[in-house]
């Protein structure tokens, strides 16, 4: 029996469920053994929990047969980035110092989906504690594009990108902090949303910087995600930032978004986030996209952000001091790796501390505890980080006058497609680049989704269109996006990820093991 | 031009508690500099009268009602440590010789 039904989007899995053409064993099952089959090359999963998600299958179709499903996505499987606590499976944030910790609870996200009865397939890689845009800071080796197996799956959350683009898994929860959902999905050809700061509980996500870090959702299509965002959104008491607000029609709009017609609708290019540097199939792409949307009667405006130059300044000291403030929980004494320092006799908690601290990091982490350090420092506080939070003001207002004159903002969503492994690895300016066009939206709590833009010319491989909305706003992502999504998979035929394109093996040379579909 | 200076690493890295050997130390100076150049950029963009940000949402105190929920158990809390002894977390000593 072919496993084919892994090609189906989550809200075709989710059909099929619930007219009784398959099962959710069936389908856990075939996604298990696709990562059976292309995770040796992709290394997506840091952790593959074959016997959890297929009990987790099992119960789903139970309460199937029963007529009792607990939502829509009952049974459909999804993997999980390893930031995020899940109770009894391990949580590394890719960092040595957090190998074999299993946490005692689960996040309020994975207990959503656990509620739900989505089976979790596995936990994803990602560059250690999300700091990165390439996922080879992972202390557990990179993840590789399935597009090409010799380049970077985007990051931090490579891992859940490559998940998805490879038919690992139809769904996957990300975290962006400055683009750690979008950059992925825009360099793996997927989905990738950012909610509106607050909109989704961060109860049980190890923090990177909390003013920045959002959850959300990774995925092949723009309903999926939204889907996906309806599941995991909404106010959670255990979390002080959760927003107590009801999330629009995030599914509805989708829908909407995929008929077409978006009159009265004003969209703004950002003058800012193009020119040198840009490479030209991306920006290619993005320009058709662009006038896809005005075919469909949308008005386009061109709009300047001026603060929007600073924003990769702005992050890379507010970013770094958030993070050395979190990272300092990482002491050795509670949980965790520890390392005794050598050729110390009766070493102290603080030798401890620093022992365990510097075998435990992986070098990118001690880059930015250093910097964040420096950056809080007495003397340099007003300077850099004082001043980082005023910009982070002039770039939340370049947002509110750019919303007085469109209703979503577009931009390419990362400046190039995938690049080499190993290429910027040790050169971390570059690096940062990457996240030139995604990190603005953090700095101001606004939401953004990349969709697929089609592939660059000089390379063939995927680029990305980053639509952003005023907060709380995200379904206008979902319209705009859907509406992207059905005139360029008219053109393509179907979606821009084709498994049978991809680096790997085609999906019908692997055969289920099990299941009865 | 800002500058940080090997020994001002080590500094920090000893404030950040992480043990950083000469080579690592010979490795991170220079990219940091590079870095606090770079980021160097944003200053004097905004003036003095420009508030600043921390958070993007306009929040101050979240209340809730004062309610018992279940908590995790000692011995769920302890899961993870290094090491335990009677239901408590054991660490290294806390006080230096000179102290």
């Amino acid at each position: 029996m072919s496993n084919a039904i892994i090609k189906q989007t989550a809200a075709q899995m989710a059909d099929a469920l619930a007219d009784g053409t398959t099962t959710s064993v069936a389908l856990t099952q075939a996604h298990l053994d696709r990562i059976a089959a292309v995770d040796g090359a992709v290394h997506a999963f840091l952790h593959v929990d074959a016997e959890g998600a297929l009990a987790q299958a099992a119960a789903s179709d139970a309460r199937r047969s029963d007529g009792s499903p607990l939502h829509q996505l009952d049974g459909v499987p999804i993997a999980v980035k390893d930031v995020l606590a899940t109770e009894g499976l391990p949580t590394t944030c890719g960092s040595k110092i957090l190998e074999g910790w299993i946490p005692p609870y689960d996040a309020t996200v994975v207990a959503r989906l656990k509620a739900a009865g989505l089976p979790i397939l596995g936990k994803t890689n990602m560059d250690e504690f999300a700091m990165g845009s390439s996922t080879e800071h992972s202390a557990y080796g990179p993840t590789h594009n399935p597009w090409d197996l010799d380049r970077i799956p985007g990051g931090s959350g490579g891992g859940s990108a490559a998940a998805v683009a490879a038919y690992e898994a139809p769904l996957a929860l990300g975290t962006d902090t400055g683009g750690s959902i979008r950059q992925p999905g825009a360099v793996t050809g997927t989905v990738g949303v950012k909610p509106t700061y607050g909109g989704v509980s961060r109860y049980g996500l190890v923090a990177l910087a909390n003013s920045l870090d959002q959850v959300g959702p990774v995925t092949r299509t723009v309903l999926d995600s939204a889907l996906l965002h309806e599941l995991i959104g909404g106010h959670d008491p255990r979390d002080s930032t959760s927003a107590d607000l009801p999330l629009p029609d995030l599914v509805g709009a989708a829908r909407q978004g995929a008929d077409g017609d978006l009159s009265g609708l004003k969209v703004g290019v950002i003058r800012e986030l193009a020119g040198d540097g840009w490479q030209p199939g991306v920006m290619a792409r993005f320009t058709e996209s662009v006038d896809l949307l005005v075919g469909m009667g949308a008005e386009v405006v061109e709009v300047s952000c001026p603060t929007f130059v600073h924003a990769l300044a702005t992050y890379y000291l507010i970013l770094p001091a958030e993070a050395s403030s979190n990272l300092a929980k990482f002491d050795a004494m509670r949980y965790g790796l520890r390392v005794l320092p050598e050729g110390v006799e009766s070493p102290s908690a603080e030798d401890v501390m620093r022992a365990t601290r510097d075998a435990g990091f992986g070098d990118e982490v001690k880059r930015r505890i250093i910097l964040g350090t420096y950056a809080l420092s007495s003397g340099y506080y007003d300077a850099y980080y004082g001043q980082a939070q005023k910009v982070r003001t002039l770039i939340t207002r370049d947002f509110e006058a750019a919303f007085q004159q469109a209703d979503v903002l577009l931009s390419p969503t990362a400046p190039t497609t995938a690049f080499k492994l190993g290429e910027k690895l040790d050169d971390p300016i570059s690096m940062y680049l990457n996240d030139l066009a995604t990190i603005p939206a953090n700095l101001a709590g606004v939401p953004g989704i990349s969709v697929p833009s089609g592939l660059a010319d000089e390379d063939g491989l995927p680029a990305g269109m980053q639509i952003l909305a005023p907060a709380l706003a995200d379904d206008r992502l979902y319209r705009v996006g859907a509406t992207v999504e059905a005139l360029l998979e008219r053109q393509w035929g179907g979606p821009l990820v084709d498994p049978d394109k991809l680096d790997l093996p085609p999906v019908e040379l692997v055969e289920t093991t099990g299941g009865h579909a | 031009m800002p500058e940080i200076t090997r020994d001002e690493v080590a500094h920090l890295a000893t404030l950040a508690r992480i043990d950083l050997d000469d080579a690592e130390l010979d490795h991170l100076a220079p990219q940091l500099s590079v870095i606090l150049e770079s980021v160097a950029s944003i200053s004097g963009v905004a003036g003095a009268d420009v508030p600043p940000t921390s958070h993007p949402l306009p929040l101050t105190n979240v209340f809730r009602e004062d309610v018992v929920v279940p908590g995790l158990t000692a011995a769920q809390a302890l899961s993870g440590a290094p090491e335990q002894e009677q239901q408590r977390f054991a660490v290294p000593r806390i006080l230096g010789d000179e102290q």
